[in-house]
């Protein structure tokens, strides 16, 4: 049973609190901690922390244990979750602020893999303004050096014209990285 | 009617085959769809978990685009995009001030072009049942099928507003209407994990086996999506005991409106699905070539 320092906890509460808020648009403290948005969680099984017990986290202002779970980056953002709280909290948006904020705090992500794949997609959007899935997938493979897995799928799909070796990029590449910065400018 | 279509990355490549099936159905159903010119990434399924803005504003410049083309709304096929267009414009419809911090975040003045729809949205809503029945040539009598909704399109339902997220019957009753006979149960709108599929494939397995297993128990003899995703997860993540086909809807529309599955490009699926389709008497001889 681990030990938990509420004192401690307590002095970054506020803020931890604020910015979700902000970034989820939502109230965590409005939880009651029924659980159903863990007993419907289709990756509930694979996570070590429960959503629940994430927003619990939260609510006491635990931002080590709740950043550095495993729970924010297997949230599949399904939303089945938000769509039975009896408390209208919108869980999958804390689940994307609490990545938000893991990834403003330059933390090395629970899940390494999962963190890859989303640097990787948003690489290649900020490129050719579009996803080209082979250019996103091999940037992910030499990131995570996982340079063999699925490569009898990746053939498949080739063989049946699904993986196009050529990007579709915008005409004017500027278009989205004018969006990627005005993003970075509001923070 | 004509609306802005807004295809998404996934139709230049994996769900290639449904940008062909979702088009060849909209004409054959009087929609013309115009595509919005230099349309962006939706930002799904990565922008929403790394800044809140980007999130917001990937998807509505396409929605400004679009309204831009002065048509009757914008429709896309894919569930991942809809969501992501639907909460940028649930964003921007909370508060107008946002109009003016997008338009000056993407160089675009924003305008509402109404809520984002799918095309399952627009074929059962829009278009209607009695009009879809009207054009079946050859009904799909005695195909049993599973609608798979997923997750996306319905969930959460103050931002999707299409259909009850825990039981839905939009598909279904489409599917009746082909002639096809859809089964009761559990798994419609449960979660497929795709964009999970390459970062935790053991993951996604659980949960592509868990629906196919759920759809074969119920009798159903093949899976209807309206989501890229999900078709594309669903064939690749299976175990080699599933070998039920996965499609479309637009597969089955264009299938019973008489389209060859060439000109859908259900060749271009992993598993065998004309194999299904000639078991039922539902291709021409001569229909079966590569796509």
């Amino acid at each position: 049973m681990a030990v938990v320092d509420l004192t401690e906890a307590a002095k970054g509460r506020e803020e931890l609190l604020t910015r979700v808020r902000e970034l989820a648009e939502t109230d965590p403290l409005a939880c009651y901690q029924c659980g159903k948005c863990s007993a419907g969680c289709p990756l509930s099984f694979a996570m070590d922390y429960q959503p629940r017990q994430i927003i619990r986290l939260v609510q006491l202002g635990m931002r080590e244990q709740a950043l550095g779970s495993s729970t924010i980056w297997l949230c599949a953002g399904c939303a089945t979750c938000t769509t039975r709280c009896p408390r209208q909290v919108k869980i999958d948006g804390v689940m994307d602020a609490l990545r938000q904020l893991a990834g403003q705090d330059g933390r090395a992500p629970r899940e390494r893999e999962v963190a890859a794949f989303h640097t990787s997609f948003l690489e290649s959007v900020r490129r050719g303004g579009r996803v080209h899935e082979l250019g996103m997938v091999g940037s992910y493979k030499l990131r995570t050096r996982r340079i063999f897995q699925d490569g009898g799928l990746g053939w498949n799909l080739l063989r049946h014209r699904r993986l196009p070796l050529k990007a579709s990029p915008l005409r004017d590449r500027k278009t989205v990285e004018r969006i990627f910065r005005a993003a970075e400018v509001r923070g | 009617m004509k609306l802005a279509y807004y295809p998404g990355c996934s139709s230049h490549g994996s769900a290639a085959d449904y940008d062909r099936s979702a088009r060849a159905v909209a004409g054959a159903l009087a929609l013309e769809l115009v595509d919005v010119p230099e349309w962006n990434c939706c930002g799904a399924s990565s922008a929403h978990g790394a800044d809140h803005r980007l999130a917001m504003y990937l998807p509505g410049r396409n929605l400004a685009v679009a309204a831009g083309m002065g048509m009757g709304g914008v429709v896309t096929p894919c569930a991942a995009c809809y969501s992501r267009l639907n909460r940028a414009h649930h964003w921007l419809a909370e508060d107008r001030r946002r109009w003016l911090e997008l338009s000056a975040a993407v160089g675009v003045p924003y305008n509402d072009v109404g809520k984002p729809r799918s095309l399952l949205e627009v074929v059962v809503g829009d278009v209607g049942l009695e009009a879809v029945a009207a054009q079946v040539r050859r009904p799909l009598k005695g195909l049993k099928a599973a609608a798979y909704y997923g997750c996306l399109m319905l969930k959460p339902p103050e931002v999707a507003r299409f259909d009850d997220p825990e039981n839905p019957r939009s598909m279904d009753d489409l599917l009746q209407a082909l002639g096809a006979q859809p089964v009761r149960w559990g798994f419609k709108t449960e979660c497929c994990g795709a964009s999970l599929s390459v970062s935790r494939p053991e993951l996604v397995e659980k949960l592509v086996g868990d629906i196919l297993d759920n759809a074969s128990a119920a009798g159903a003899e093949c899976v209807v999506t309206a989501c890229p995703m999900c078709q594309a997860n669903l064939e690749q993540r299976r175990s080699e005991r599933h070998r039920l086909p996965v499609f479309y809807f637009t597969d089955l529309a264009g299938i019973a409106f008489g389209l060859s599955p060439r000109e859908l490009g259900i060749p271009m699926h992993l598993g065998e699905p004309l194999e299904l389709l000639r078991g039922k008497g539902l291709l021409a001889a001569g229909e079966e070539g590569q796509g």
